[in-house]
């Protein structure tokens, strides 16, 4: 039992705005009242639901590659030492399994989103997720470049698609779906790549980038998933993609989507040189359809490691930086590739991408659909959220770091003209609140009576940046985690999954399929239940309002 | 002065980043005997091993056969180390300034990603002589590195900056992806040198086997080379200038990668 008062609380899901009130805390939920037990004094500091990260990759074989591919990186990064309470590990650009636990709890987040698993391994990610200390978690499936789903949509079997995604899912032990370059990474295995909607892809005749879109997105809402496709669209990354992203919004029209890390989808111009903002398009667009929600894939200057299932990219990014490079292929399902980057601010596409992103979060008026994230690492570690929420906060201050940047980039982007400075209340939706809600996760990124007790409390402080790198307090599950920047208590996190209910008949297709096209056994294929761990089936509760 | 004498051969190559004037620096010596010092995975004490004595300075001198010790000098920025005997692997890794002088052989990876100081090995040295690490851009990226001896592979493998010098022979792949700097060598090396290399300078003053993928250049005699000469000859180096006794061979490469850097080879007038 514990009781936090004094504290201004922020909780933007029930519409608290700074009002100093107390939250009780019993078995691990907020309750309305406690009787005994501690009390944290929380005068002058602030309270926050803990933070949800709905978009980063901090599990699983391609950030495994990563870490094996970036020695150079690893012998800089921050060390965790053993401590009775903690593991020893290893922080920089991919933290090491525990250490990426003991960061985001040390920085106020509670709950952490995988973004782009594949089902041929989710078992090393589940392995993973269960040695990732202290956060919730939860997992997006890699579905968009899946052979089995587009065998299926080029015969117009949409029915069987939607049962064999549904099985998917549950065999997988995953919260959602994923689509990441919707047929590129397909056609990338025949060397191409399938940069618009309307583009062919090799081995199919009828099946395009727009079709598994539409598709799966319908696919999502039928299921009645919590989370509605998280989509990484096509030609992520290139000068002009913005009419690509504009075209793929479009198509989903009726339907709910997550668009990810918008930043990278949101260019002008037509090529390198030209390369512009093409944030108040997108963001005019997105204002106005109400069924897409977004993460902001901010930049910032720095060391980064690109990691994505988007071959094609990856190679193409090779080819720009001739830096090392890594890419895998995942049988029938998806494709992978590892580029390590640097962004410079001194460089033009850089310097517009940085701006981009905060652009994005800054004209995107409702902070209820648009998340801070970094697609973490790709952007920026994401232990360096406290400087955009800094950026986000202070408008001079951005307007300080335009001035710094090539003076060829000012008329390509539209930051310094942006007065919008977020408040705390906003800063706590794109944090918790808004991506909770996102998630359909109704007891995360609130402090009403009945949600988990994540909280993090922070000492009120004008710099935002000091202010959000260090919380005083972070609780999660009602047991204080963090206190004064020292981690307290290590307790494993849950997993959240979904199990969309779908025809048994469907592996009667499904096994010779498999057998005939897959490398490992029908039998060893679905992730057992007792290898995820604390596992939580979240309801498929969704129904889509005409 | 701080004289330490090592008392007996460790049994695994011992880790002793610690023995730096930057780290000695305000202790006495019964505080620098209480440093930690790790011998695999245990952590000792720099007295486990050393004889310590003299006067606390920036000033550090090292007896014994300390081929198995590791990390001497890593990272420091001022001062003085004299080894006397051999040392081992990483000495002066990362070191940013001040001078270590070594009267025997050193091991690999000496002055690995250093960005400035000298480095001066009476001896032989072992590989990757100024070089990146794995995985790294860049390796020395400042000062300079004079090897008495010879040298082993991957001599100044990505070092952007600063000069390396070796008398003796080096082995095979010098230069490998050298990214800028000078890497002068007194007496050639053997194959592959300057594979990939991006930019820099090698200098050889003996013929060597050079890669098909360096193609003849000019004949010339560098400006440039004069700094240079100037530079290396407190240390006791002398590079050939006079035109009248040889000119330079100018081969440019590695075209395989391609790069626009440069080896020059003496060529005596006969």
């Amino acid at each position: 039992m514990l009781r936090i008062t004094g504290g201004k609380v922020y909780d933007p899901a029930n519409g608290i705005n700074g009002e100093v009130r107390d939250i009780c805390i019993a078995d691990g939920k907020v309750v309305a009242n406690v009787e005994g037990g501690r009390t944290i004094d929380a005068n002058g500091m602030i309270v926050f639901p803990g933070g949800v990260d709905i978009h980063t990759h901090v599990a699983g074989a391609a950030l495994n590659f990563a870490r094996a591919l970036t020695p150079e990186n690893q012998r800089v990064a921050a060390k965790f030492l053993h401590t009775k309470e903690t593991r020893m590990g290893i922080g920089g650009q991919t933290p090491t399994t525990f250490a990426t636990g003991y960061l985001y709890a040390g920085m106020g987040y509670t709950t952490v989103v995988e973004a782009a698993v594949p089902v041929l391994s989710a078992k090393h990610t589940h392995e993973e997720l269960r040695d990732t200390p202290i956060v919730d978690k939860a997992c997006c499936l890699l579905m968009g470049n899946n052979e089995l789903v587009m065998d299926l949509l080029e015969v117009g079997e949409y029915e069987k698609a939607k049962h064999i995604v549904a099985w998917l899912i549950s065999a997988a032990k995953t919260y959602g779906i994923k689509a990441v370059n919707p047929g590129g990474v397909a056609a990338w295995k025949f060397g191409k790549d399938a940069k618009q909607i309307h583009s062919p892809i090799d081995g199919y005749n009828k099946v395009n980038p727009g079709m598994i879109i539409a598709n799966l997105a319908k696919i999502c809402d039928e299921l009645g998933l919590p989370h509605p496709m998280h989509l990484h669209c096509n030609n992520l990354g290139v000068p002009g993609n913005v009419s690509t992203t504009l075209e793929t919004m479009k198509l989903l029209e009726g339907n709910r989507a997550h668009m990810a890390h918008l930043q990278f989808h949101a260019y002008g111009g037509d090529d390198w040189h030209t390369m512009r903002s093409e944030s108040v398009q997108l963001a005019e667009y997105f204002n106005t359809h109400p069924n897409l929600t977004c993460d902001a894939g901010a930049v910032l200057f720095g060391n980064a490691v690109t990691i994505t299932a988007d071959g094609p990219w990856q190679h193409l990014l090779y080819q720009l930086t001739g830096r090392k490079w890594g890419n895998l292929d995942v049988e029938n399902e998806t494709g992978c590739g590892i580029v390590p980057y640097t962004y410079k601010g001194s460089n033009l596409v850089n310097a517009v991408q940085w701006a981009v992103g905060l652009e994005l979060l800054l004209l995107i008026n409702d902070p209820w659909r648009i998340f801070l994230t970094t697609d973490h690492p790709n952007g920026a570690c994401f232990w360096r959220y406290p400087e955009i929420i800094h950026l986000l906060m202070h408008a001079d201050i951005r307007r300080e770091r335009v001035r710094a940047l090539p003076e060829a980039a000012l008329s390509r982007i539209y930051l310094a003209d942006l007065d919008r400075e977020y408040t705390l209340y906003e800063i706590a939706i794109i944090t918790s609140a808004g991506p909770a809600r996102a998630l359909g996760m109704k007891q995360k990124g609130h402090l009403g009576v009945g949600a988990d007790a994540d909280i993090a409390i922070y000492n009120q402080n004008p710099d935002g940046e000091l202010m959000f790198r260090y919380p005083r307090y972070v609780l999660k599950g009602g047991e204080v985690a963090v206190e004064e920047g020292e981690i307290r208590s290590v307790k494993d996190g849950h997993e959240f999954v979904c199990q969309p209910s779908y025809d048994a008949g469907i592996e009667d297709y499904l096994k010779p399929v498999f057998q005939q096209q897959y490398t490992m056994s029908f039998e060893n294929y679905p992730v057992d239940a007792e290898r995820v761990h604390g596992m939580q089936i979240a309801e498929c509760s969704y129904q889509k309002t005409t | 002065m701080i004289k330490l004498t090592l008392k007996d051969q460790p049994t695994v190559p011992l880790e002793a980043e610690m023995l730096t004037p930057d780290q000695f620096s305000g202790l006495n010596l019964d505080a620098i005997r209480a440093l930690p010092v790790f011998l695999g995975k245990r952590q000792l004490r720099v007295d486990d091993f050393f004889t310590v004595d003299g006067e606390p300075s920036d000033e550090l001198e090292i007896h014994g056969d300390l081929a198995k010790v590791k990390y001497i000098g890593r990272a420091m920025t001022r001062g003085r180390i004299k080894v006397c005997g051999n040392v081992g692997m990483h000495l002066g890794a990362a070191m940013k300034g001040g001078s270590i002088e070594v009267t025997g052989n050193a091991s690999d990876w000496i002055g690995g990603e250093m960005t400035g100081g000298l480095i001066h090995v009476h001896g032989n040295a072992g590989g990757q002589v100024g070089a990146a690490y794995r995985g790294s851009l860049s390796g020395m990226n400042n000062g300079t590195i004079l090897i008495g001896g010879t040298a082993g592979l991957e001599v100044g493998m990505r070092m952007k900056r600063g000069i390396i010098a070796v008398k003796g022979q080096v082995r095979d792949f010098c230069g490998l992806q050298m990214k800028g700097g000078t890497i002068l060598l007194m007496n050639g090396a053997e194959i592959r040198t300057g594979a990939w290399m991006i930019r820099g300078t090698i200098i050889s003053l003996k013929p060597i086997k050079l890669l098909p993928t360096f193609p003849f250049a000019c004949t010339y005699s560098p400006t440039f080379l004069r700094l240079i000469a100037k530079h290396v000859a407190p240390l006791g180096l002398s590079l050939p200038m006079d035109e009248q006794t040889g000119t330079y061979h100018r081969y440019s490469g590695d075209s395989s990668v391609p790069g626009k850097g440069e080896i020059l080879v003496w060529q005596p007038r006969v």
